[in-house]
């Protein structure tokens, strides 16, 4: 009987993920006027999966939630500032820094963050904001492109998603987008390593119960580039992936290959709706 | 000097006498500990800032004596009462012998 009693204990505890954050009605508010959508209702391609989507930042303790509250308190900021220096900073045979054409920053991102990955007409393909980057250095600067998910690329990623911050995500999946979008929603769902895990064993059906003493969230990247405490440094959509992957031990993929441009893509596209939040600070 | 040293202080701009106000410090450094290897496997040097002190109108408000383990980008908040206006003059001494320093004025109303 006891036996039977703690089993429907376990089948309640599983069929409702339940998530033990402090307070969970908490909202965020960034230097007390720019209002973050940490919580809302799924788009329409997730019909079926999920009802709400939530961004990592609900599933944080108090100490670090509060952190994103005040840029100053916002360690990832230092990062932002260096990404500011690199903007005004000529490099390349061509003697021109991003500044040269994009201008001031603050009116030339605004909004870039929340829509990228996105297709490029002249490019032919879906294209990341690390890969516009790096585009931008080789062919207009002259310059070496950026390791793509090197210390530099990343304080740039987050220079530019700061322009966006309380911006709702808004990735299109249509038109010419929607045969990548296809092939990193098949990714999500397909289990990979020698653990078998796909992304959404542990995003999808169980978000908020514990793994390694943590809470699974449900895997949004609408606060990339992360300040990670645990390395004290800036972590990028494609860098936590491969660390993902790596976990499910499974050969991973390289970043910025066209598998984790697709994956990129498709979990952007499960965050339409909440507001962009990078820079944020995670474990 | 260690590369990419930025101080940053967060100090009200005015107070009124006698009040007290939380002043936020930061500053960014690698805060290297010399206690680890690099990868032929020799040390790589210590490379800290040793000291953070903040003076009011030439008074001390604090000293800080740092230590090898505390982490990179050091943080420092603290509350002072704000006697009178003046300036407010942080310093960070770097293990190889730079002061970095900067100066927040705030005024009484």
């Amino acid at each position: 009987m006891k036996i039977k009693a703690l089993t429907a204990i376990a089948a309640v505890l599983l069929s409702a993920p339940t998530f033990v954050a402090a307070d969970e009605n908490a909202e965020l508010i960034v230097n007390g006027e720019i209002e973050i959508v940490t919580k809302t209702a799924a788009p329409a391609h997730l019909a079926g999966a999920l009802d709400e989507i939530l961004s990592g930042w609900r599933f944080r303790a108090d100490e670090t939630q509060s952190l994103q509250t005040d840029d100053f308190d916002n360690p990832a900021m230092i990062f932002v500032d260096q990404g500011m220096d690199d903007w005004g900073t000529v490099d390349g045979s061509e003697g021109k820094s991003c500044a040269s054409c994009h201008g001031d920053v603050e009116e030339s991102m605004a909004g870039v963050r929340a829509e990228y990955p996105k297709w490029n007409d002249t490019a032919g393909e879906v294209r990341t904001i690390a890969q516009m980057v790096n585009e931008c250095r080789t062919d207009r600067m002259g310059a070496e492109a950026h390791g793509y998910t090197s210390a530099k690329m990343a304080r740039m990623e987050a220079l530019i998603s700061v322009q966006s911050r309380g911006m709702p995500v808004n990735v299109a999946i249509d038109g010419p987008a929607a045969d990548m979008w296809e092939q990193g929603k098949e990714m999500f769902y397909s289990r990979t390593g020698q653990l078998e895990l796909s992304c959404a064993s542990c995003h999808e059906e169980n978000y908020g119960n514990r793994i390694r003493s943590d809470h699974l969230s449900q895997g949004q990247i609408n606060g990339f580039p992360v300040y990670r405490l645990k390395n004290a440094k800036l972590t990028t959509p494609h860098g936590r992936f491969k660390g993902c992957v790596r976990d499910t031990r499974a050969e991973t993929y390289s970043p910025g290959s066209d598998d984790f441009v697709a994956l990129e893509l498709y979990v952007a596209s499960r965050g339409n709706g909440l507001s962009v939040e990078g820079v944020s600070v995670r474990n | 000097m260690a590369s990419g040293v930025k101080p940053r202080v967060k100090a009200p701009k005015k107070a009124a006498a006698g009040e007290i106000v939380t002043i936020k410090t930061l500053i960014s450094h690698k805060m290297e500990s010399g206690q680890r290897k690099n990868k032929d496997g020799s040390p790589i040097p210590r490379s800290i800032i040793n000291r953070f002190t903040c003076d009011f109108n030439g008074k001390n408000v604090i000293d800080i004596e740092m230590a090898p383990a505390i982490s990179t980008n050091p943080y420092f908040q603290f509350d002072a009462m704000i006697p009178e206006a003046g300036d407010m003059v942080f310093t960070w001494h770097d293990d190889d012998g730079d002061v970095y320093s900067t100066t927040k004025s705030i005024a009484i109303g």
